[in-house]
């Protein structure tokens, strides 16, 4: 689908390498278990890679890079099973800045983000309201001194808990906004916590938190679009993270195949086996295409176009992450639902990717909406 | 009630937990659904004991762990002497012995026949060397039953015996496994010299294998669960009306994830009328048969489905951790691999009932 230059595939393979040699599977469960879930000294080699600074615009200390330089790093991002909050900081947070921030905003946010010294954390999603992006119980009142005051909740919001600065949706006077808040602020009250897959997320309360008049985030009333274009940003990046997270997982499983031994033979040996890897692999490279597809597009596309294909990716990938993680744990048999190998912790992170940014029926549904409406 | 409350939350239980529902049942008689009356059981039915398992699956009571009423008790009723009888089955009825099961080796799992723990006679005991794994509440356990191997001469199911073996003994030593959902349920059984009386063998030495197939036909007749499972529709019908979607509306209003629930109610009817049709079967032979495996087989699909769903219904809600449905969800996923995977089941299915 899309072909790499020079410069990517060997930005490709250098960061593979980091990757593999530093972040092997007993660093990475020390890491998972540690208090903040993440460990700041490979976030550093990580912004010392230029890893942080690819996708950013040049003008802030970034590389300029676009989508398909994210579905780089995603992609080995998923055959690592990293844990540090580069979609939460980068393609979220940074991308919303980037697309929305005035001048001054990225000067002050894009570089710090890029040396590594400041992370993001983007809240659109509310308590109990599922998959809806348009905030409710969130709202942002004008002060007299020209101010907000935002109060409210948000659930489901990556790196929460590790921010410096969080992007929150709010309901004002004309109607959807997006306002950084200091996460030290006063009446920010947030509670962080581990997801099955070890990354950690964060529900948030706004209990009349004042904050300045240069807070907002593009004009006032004018957001709804670019939370939906972050999301689907972070549908396209996640796509690719399941996509090596997959690949990564076929390989385990295939390794494992060919090396456990019943009945005197290792077991890849059997034929119903190898077909059911071969459907795996099949499940893999349509969610590849698909992934692909979505990054190639994600910033030419027409809105409508964007929407339908960032949904159809989606459920693809979606469900290519349920039929091989669980297939990889049945084939590994009962070493497959232990702690102990890989196959599991691929399992658990896919298993959270298709449950995140809209499940597979959500996504069938406003694909549906666009096809038919 | 408090019992109730945490199966139904789906919380692990502690041994005591355990044994206070196993000693109620006791108390009624109703502990042994299955066994003779002379050996203190009910010898009920099949269709009795199937109908008495649904209603406290439905109820939310807690499982009673099959190790000693179900699998190690018929085979020491079947084969064991009568010392044995007096010695072991009391203190299974009463719950004062907790067993468990040593089959699976790190090396023998699908190819159980393949295992390697060696037990060599020296006068009046055996001397047992090897590991055991996958060995569910060991660590709550008093005794292990275990297959052992006592002769390398002809086919490999040819040279097994089935030894008794107290956990207590020196040499026994218990090592968690921890699994998916982070629980800790399975354990690694080392077993260093340690010494078992010849009294602790069961029939005869090499025979363990007939022993183990006779238990293994038990085992997987008990793995439907529909009662749970009509418990845990129940759950998700509830849920579906309580959980709002993304439109704010309950998901029951939404007909992609209602047909989703009414397939599994379907899929349950058709698992309920098997399972009956498969304990006729059985009444009429006075044998489990090979019909087992469809039992497993459709009840792990469907006990899978339903926790996937229900994890499902909570959208990214879900991703928290813990979480019950999601722990569920991921625990689950062993009800396809153990009791003989659903592999194996299938083989049988094609060699016992197909004929190939």
């Amino acid at each position: 689908m899309f072909t790499l230059t020079d410069e990517q595939r060997q930005f490709q393979e250098s960061l593979q390498r980091l990757l593999r040699d530093g972040y092997d599977f007993d660093r990475r469960r020390a890491i998972a278990a540690s208090e903040a879930g993440w460990s700041r000294e490979y976030w550093e080699q990580l912004a010392g890679l230029g890893v942080l600074a690819l996708t950013l615009p040049e003008a802030h200390d970034g590389f300029g890079g676009g989508a398909v330089d994210t579905f780089l790093v995603m992609e080995a991002c998923g055959r690592a099973l990293l844990l540090e909050p580069y979609l939460a900081t980068v393609v979220m947070g940074a991308g919303l800045v980037a697309r929305a921030g005035s001048e001054a905003q990225r000067a002050a946010i894009l570089p710090a983000v890029a040396a590594g010294t400041r992370q993001l954390a983007v809240a659109v999603y509310e308590p109990g309201r599922r998959y809806a992006l348009d905030p409710l119980v969130t709202t942002a009142q004008p002060l007299e001194s020209g101010g907000w005051s935002l109060s409210g909740a948000k659930t489901h919001v990556l790196n929460g808990g590790s921010a410096d600065a969080l992007i929150v949706s709010a309901r004002t006077p004309r109607g959807v906004s997006l306002l950084r808040v200091d996460a030290a602020a006063g009446g920010v009250q947030r509670e962080s916590y581990a997801m099955y897959d070890g990354q950690r997320a964060a529900t948030i309360r706004f209990d009349a938190v004042r904050i300045g008049a240069d807070a907002l985030l593009g004009e006032e009333g004018a957001a709804a679009e670019a939370i939906e274009y972050a999301v689907d940003a972070a549908i396209a990046a996640v796509c690719a993270e399941a996509v090596g997270a997959m690949s990564a997982l076929l390989e385990t499983t295939g390794q494992y195949l060919k090396t456990r031994k019943q009945f005197g033979v290792p077991i890849g040996s059997f034929q119903v086996l190898q077909h059911r890897m071969a459907d795996m692999l099949l499940a893999t490279e349509q969610a590849r295409s698909m992934a692909q597809l979505a990054a190639s597009r994600l910033a030419d596309a027409t809105r409508e176009e964007r929407r339908r294909i960032v949904s159809a990716a989606k459920v693809k990938v979606s469900e290519a992450a349920r039929f091989v993680g669980q297939e990889a744990v049945q084939l590994h048999g009962g070493i497959g639902v232990t702690d102990e190998l890989p196959a599991s912790h691929y399992f658990r992170r896919l298993t959270m990717i298709e449950v995140a940014f809209g499940d597979v029926d959500h996504h069938l549904g406003a694909l549906g909406a666009l096809l038919f409406d | 009630m408090e019992l109730r409350n945490k199966v139904v939350a789906g919380e692990h239980l502690t041994k005591e937990e355990y044994l206070r529902w196993h000693r109620l049942l006791f108390e009624r008689g109703w502990i042994a659904p299955s066994w003779p009356r002379a050996f203190g059981g009910c010898e009920w039915s099949a269709v009795r004991q199937h109908i008495f398992e649904e209603e406290c699956g439905l109820a939310g009571a807690p499982g009673i762990m099959p190790f000693g009423i179900r699998m190690v008790a018929p085979v020491i009723m079947k084969f064991g002497s009568a010392a044995q009888q007096q010695r072991f089955l009391p203190r299974i009825l009463s719950g004062e012995d907790w067993w468990c099961q040593g089959y699976s080796e790190p090396g023998a799992g699908s190819d159980l026949a393949s295992l390697r723990t060696r037990a060599e006679r020296r006068g009046g005991h055996y001397l047992v060397n090897g590991q055991k794994t996958w060995t569910t509440l060991a660590h709550y356990a008093d005794w292990i039953f275990c297959l052992v191997r006592t002769a390398r001469e002809g086919r490999p199911q040819e040279g097994i015996s089935f030894l008794l073996i107290d956990m207590r003994s020196p040499g026994v030593t218990v090592r968690p496994i921890i699994m998916l959902d982070g629980g800790h349920e399975v354990n690694e059984v080392w077993l260093e010299n340690v010494e078992v009386p010849v009294a602790n063998l069961v029939g005869e030495e090499n025979k363990g294998w007939t022993y183990a197939k006779y238990l293994l036909g038990h085992e997987r007749t008990g793995n439907a669960g529909t009662g749970f499972c009509r418990r845990w529709l129940g759950e998700l019908k509830a849920l579906a009306r309580l959980q709002a979607g993304s439109d704010g509306r309950p998901l029951a209003d939404d007909w992609r994830f209602r047909d989703r629930i009414t397939r599994l109610e379907i899929e349950l009817m058709a698992l309920e009328v098997m399972n009956l049709r498969v304990l006729k079967l059985e009444e009429e032979r006075h044998a489990p048969g090979p019909e087992a495996s469809l039992l497993k087989i459709m009840g792990s699909d469907l006990q899978q489905a339903l926790t996937e769903l229900t994890m499902r219904a909570l959208g990214h809600d879900g991703a928290r951790a813990p979480q019950a449905a999601t722990g569920r969800y991921f625990n689950f996923r062993k009800a396809s691999i153990y009791a003989g995977s659903n592999e194996i089941q299938r083989n049988i299915i094609a060699r016992h009932i197909l004929g190939f």
